[in-house]
């Protein structure tokens, strides 16, 4: 017996004839459903709606599930093994999905279908756990059939990583794109129509060039661009400046500035925001002091692009650092030596040799740092004033009075457009070479200095970048005592009070502060997508290190794109895509977790990458000599070895998805509320206290986490092998 | 020697393999080769001629892009590694870092789920087979690259495969180390009766411990033969040139005996009968080993005379290159108290048996 098929079959049929196929309002682990079990159908398992009678649309179902019984007995090489499991994989998806995208909550989901067939009179909810598992189970099928050809050395687990992992990213990343498109192309009525999209798409608010003659505001297209390309344009610079300040100013206390790159990590993207507004805004403290001294009214200068633009540069800034200070160091000294030796000044080996060996880098940075700044929310959200930018006009759109799905969608094609033709630049262009530039070869050369006309203004400007850096995350701190900026500013514990007070109660604590609700879920909710992150991450980073298979390129490109698709485009195109039968997720938890899931995978997969090319490849294979099939390499010998990354991953994607909140604005419901949108909230009702306040807990709470890892994970090294730092701007 | 590791050695067969990389870089091409249950046989070549290639085929790490592979009387081509019992000892060792020797060794063995002590037992007779019994409880970071080596061979010995294989096994070891360990590997191998394919580029190698060397030449093979046949009857000048370096030159065979098969060949004054080797007569090539070039300074009557352009004392010979009519040639003699000095002039013979013919 073919242990792959049982195992396959078993889940299967256990999906089929024990869970409830339908999706529960809430939740398995209620266990509400059990009353009502197995009869009720809202609750009943996809056998018992047939043997009642119910659905009868689902009676193909469970036949093709048990098509693989005929080849049971049959090894692999049998004839009709292969074929056999590639049917039943095909017929089974193809039906599962037809007939939930077909019948919905309101019979047939399309007027076709109802002048076709005729009214279905019966209705269905969206898949459940019995349906997924029963969908699992074909898709394995499907691999295990492919595999069986031969494909991939005929490796059931490869076949299967490759497959499970295209169609996550299918259901998870293409599917709510593509529907968030073809919403785009339909009226308010649902109906499709190109003009429509056409007059939508070329809108006057959209790409309208009214700055540049009158008194009136551009469209939100250039508004973002123009803000994009001077984002992208200065942290490439700034990042190059401290990148060589770094490694190349000879300056021992360089050191400190790579502590910075854990900033942005840490801080929640509108934080750096609020603390402008503390500093800047109408009652900052700069904008009062420098009215008082010059006798003039304040204003509110910094609402709008300088204050954005500062607040993204704050942000973005050590990210292309962390690019820059790799593809510095990975100047090989030997040829700046060998410059140097053939007479040229240090001016001049900076200029004809260093700074070309760098270009690839600098495009890199300045491309990532176009797609940050597109894609950034919190900042334009709170700073923005009336320079309105794509990311938060798709959020109006949505939210506000509009409620304007459609324009909504239209919007946030131009970003992802803007933000994927960069993406594409950047890997058609530079590749990934950019990111592996240690070689591991000793190289004996001493890194040359910098002639001091670039060493001396990049002194004054890390002087004063680290100086503002800490003056920001001071008034962060600050800002959580005063009782209210800008009126009065005694010192109070009031807001930290409010947010996070607790008591004693017979039955042990009672966290009785506003804030407590929004905090757990945010951990629970983080801790939850953590592990799956990291986990797909790494099983991705496995196949495209280890393996080899047709169209791996492809496959990477679709694993790396989430990278380029703004957190607001995920939010809009999963509430579309994901509010109705057959996938309901609209105010779970679920949604949250899978929208963190898939906007960090990129992450965890250059993480698992970085550290697997350091893995030297005759180890696995030594284990397929020995008998050990590829699961079991997977499990024993690159598992165990890549703990450091392992952990890295983790503690990223934990920390990426306490700080997000593009996406997560869209996606919080009243009883799954994050933090990050609990601020935001605070924000808009003008409360500054409480939300600065939390901010500064929960940097606190990820400064813990990150610095304590590090800890344990710099512990557990062992000798020859050195962590990885993952990329932080993946 | 401990008697419960067995070897249950089986023949391997190449029929017309050819690899080819990504559509361009053909690395292996059309190469048919047979090695024997029991036999040591080596592939030795250049660098990039594909060795290594050819190694991971038998493996099931490559996957041929056409011919087939037989272990034994059975059809491997399209088993992956995992399926075939052919186990392999890396250049770099690949022994697992987080695991001990011990958990190394009975990789394999824990793989294919044996019984836990006859899991100890194999696993303590494979480590007493390469001298490291007492050694199981360090991890790989904690032993000598000597050490790491024997792991990685009782790693690979232990599950008994039907091949054994070897890729430039002694490249990580100092110059000593080497002529011991591929002592240890042969002995081992001629105890259990292993079928071991070994690959190497260093020729000196490559003589000493094989049963049968092939050859290769830019994805091809060169020539296949015992160490002695290769050394003595080079099939081309490639083969002469690579195996124990040989001076090559053009000559003339003006006749052929077909009775003897012995030619007649001149180099100027000089006149030598060789075995023919089948060649007709018209233009060849000569092969003469260093050694087999005797310089004098008393001219017997058909010598050449050759100045010398180059003598280095390297220990325990004499290097020379000596420029001649005919083109330059290197010599070496054990004679280490008459040197022949720069710009000398000298005779040059060549000894009776040693020079080979071959094909132009
Ligand atoms: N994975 C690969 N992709 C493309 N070309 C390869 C690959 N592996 C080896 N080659 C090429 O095949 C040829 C033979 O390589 P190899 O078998 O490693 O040679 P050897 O071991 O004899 O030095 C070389 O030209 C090498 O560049
Ligand atoms: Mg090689």
């Amino acid at each position: 017996m073919n242990r792959t098929v049982v195992l396959w079959l078993a889940v299967g049929l256990f999906g089929f004839c024990v869970l409830p196929w339908y999706v529960l309002e809430d939740g398995l682990w209620s266990f509400e459903w059990l009353d009502g079990y197995p009869f009720d159908t809202d609750y009943a398992p996809g056998l018992f709606l047939l043997l009642q009678g119910e659905k009868l649309w689902l009676a193909p179902i469970p036949l093709v599930l048990v098509f693989p019984l005929l080849i049971i007995g049959a090894t692999k090489r049998h004839a009709m093994f292969s074929r056999v499991l590639l049917i039943t994989g095909t017929v089974g998806l193809l039906y599962l999905l037809t007939q939930g995208f077909s019948i919905g909550i309101r019979g047939w989901n399309s007027e076709l279908l109802n002048l076709f067939f005729g009214e279905l009179g019966d209705r269905q909810f969206g898949f459940g756990y019995g349906a997924m598992l029963v969908g699992t189970a074909f898709l394995f099928f499907l691999t295990t059939g492919i595999a069986a050809r031969g494909i991939v050395n005929g490796d059931v687990f490869v076949v299967g990583a490759i497959g499970f992992v295209i169609a996550l990213v299918t259901l998870f990343i293409l599917y709510p794109v593509l529907n968030m498109l073809s919403s785009a192309l339909q009226t308010n009525e649902g109906v499709y129509s190109i003009r429509v999209f056409f007059s939508k798409f070329f809108s006057d608010k959209i790409w309208g060039l009214h700055c540049l003659t009158e008194n009136r505001s551009c469209g939100v297209a250039w508004n973002s661009l123009a803000l994009a390309l001077c984002v992208a344009a200065l942290t490439t610079l700034l990042g190059l400046v401290f990148a060589l300040v770094a490694t190349r100013s000879g300056l021992r206390q360089a050191h400190f500035l790579r502590p910075l790159t854990v900033l942005p990590i840490i801080t929640p993207p509108f934080v750096i925001g609020l603390a402008i507004i503390l500093l800047f805004g109408l009652s900052g403290a700069v904008t009062t002091f420098v009215a008082d001294l010059t006798g003039t009214n304040p204003t509110r200068w910094v609402y709008g692009l300088p204050g954005v633009l500062i607040a993204q540069l704050l942000s973005f800034t050590p990210i292309a650092f962390l690019v820059l200070i790799g593809v510095v160091e990975g100047v090989s000294p030997s040829m700046e030596e060998a410059s140097q030796t053939l007479r040229a000044s240090r001016w001049e080996t900076f200029r004809t040799v260093s700074l070309p060996l760098m270009r690839p880098g600098l495009a890199n940075a300045f491309l990532l740092g176009f797609i940050e700044s597109m894609a950034d929310f919190g900042n334009p959200l709170v700073l923005g004033g009336n320079y309105d930018v794509l990311s938060t006009e798709i959020f109006f759109a949505i939210v506000g009075a509009q409620n304007d799905q459609g324009k909504a969608a239209v919007l946030a094609i131009v970003l992802l457009i803007f933000t994927l033709t960069a993406f594409y630049a950047q890997r058609r262009w530079l590749g990934k070479k950019s990111y592996t530039t240690q070689t591991g070869k000793g190289d004996s050369g001493i890194p040359a200095t910098l002639p001091r006309r670039i060493l001396y203004p990049s002194y004054i400007l890390v002087a004063l970048w680290g100086t503002f850096t800490l003056v920001v995350y001071g008034m962060i701190v600050y800002g959580g005592f005063v009782e209210v900026w800008g009126l009065n500013h005694s010192l109070t514990f009031k807001h930290y009070i409010t947010a996070f007070n607790f008591n004693y109660g017979e039955n042990g604590i009672h966290f009785i502060g506003s804030a407590w609700d929004s905090f757990w879920t945010t951990l629970r909710i983080a801790a939850t997508a953590a592990p799956l992150t990291a986990a797909i991450g790494l099983v991705t980073a496995y196949l495209l290190v280890r393996q080899n298979f047709g169209g791996k390129n492809a496959f990477e490109f679709g694993t790396m794109l989430s990278f380029a698709i703004p957190g607001t485009v995920i939010g809009v195109a999963y509430i579309l895509a994901f509010n109705v039968p057959p996938i309901e997720l609209t105010g779970t938890g679920v949604i949250l977790v899978l929208s963190f899931i898939f906007r960090n995978m990129p992450v965890g997969i250059r993480a698992g990458i970085a550290s697997m090319s350091q893995l030297d490849k005759s180890l696995d294979e030594a284990s397929l000599t020995l008998g050990a099939n590829t699961w079991r390499t997977f499990r024993s010998i690159i598992l165990p070895l890549m703990k450091p990354a392992i952990v890295a991953a983790l503690v990223f994607s934990f920390v990426r998805a306490m700080t997000a909140i593009s996406a997560v604005i869209f996606l919080v419901s009243a009883e799954h509320n994050m933090a990050t949108s609990y601020i935001i909230g605070r924000v808009e009702n003008n409360d500054y206290g409480i939300a600065i306040a939390y901010s500064t807990v929960l940097i606190v709470v990820m400064l813990t986490v990150v610095t304590l890892t590090q800890l344990l994970v710099g512990k557990s090294k062992t000798g020859r092998r050195s962590t990885a730092t993952p990329i932080q701007a993946a | 020697m401990n008697v419960s590791i067995k070897s249950k050695a089986a023949s391997v067969e190449f029929q017309q393999v050819s690899k080819i990389y990504g559509g361009q870089v053909t690395a292996v091409d059309n190469v048919s080769l047979n090695v024997n249950a029991g036999e040591l046989v080596t592939l030795l070549g250049p660098s990039g001629c594909g060795k290594t290639t050819t190694l991971r085929m038998i493996a099931g790490l490559e996957m041929v892009s056409s011919g087939s592979v037989f272990i034994g009387d059975k059809d491997v081509t399209l088993l992956p590694a995992t399926d075939r019992d052919v186990s392999m000892v890396f250049q770099s060792y690949a022994l697992f870092p987080h695991m001990n020797v011990f958990e190394n060794v009975s990789y394999g063995l824990r793989v294919s789920k044996l019984p836990k002590d006859e899991l100890t037992e194999k696993t303590n007779s494979g480590l007493a087979l390469v001298g490291l019994t007492g050694y199981g409880d360090r991890l790989p970071s904690e032993l000598s690259g000597g050490q790491q080596q024997r792991v990685a061979v009782a790693r690979a010995l232990v599950l008994e495969p039907q091949v054994l294989l070897f890729d430039e096994p002694l490249s990580n070891l100092d110059a000593k180390l080497r002529r011991q360990v591929r002592e240890e590997i042969r002995e081992i191998q001629t105890n259990l009766g292993l079928t071991v394919v070994y690959v190497t580029h260093d020729q000196e190698e490559a003589l000493a411990v094989s049963d049968r060397i092939i050859v290769m030449r830019n994805a091809t093979i060169a020539q296949d033969g015992s160490p002695r046949d290769l050394y003595e009857q080079p099939a081309d000048s490639f083969v002469a040139d690579f195996i124990g370096e040989a001076n090559i030159m053009d000559v003339i065979i003006n006749n052929v005996d077909s009775q003897s098969n012995t030619a007649e060949v001149h180099i100027g004054d000089m006149q030598l009968q060789l075995p023919s080797r089948g060649i007709p007569a018209g233009t060849a090539k000569l092969a003469v080993r260093p050694n087999r070039i005797k310089l004098s300074t008393h001219k017997s009557t058909s010598d050449l005379t050759a100045t010398v352009r180059k003598s280095t004392y390297v220990g325990n010979h004499m290097e020379y290159i000596v420029s001649t009519e005919y083109g330059e040639w290197f010599a070496t003699t054990d004679n280490v108290d008459q040197i022949h000095n720069v710009g000398d002039n000298v005779y040059v013979h060549f000894s009776e048996r040693g020079p080979v013919l071959l094909p132009d």
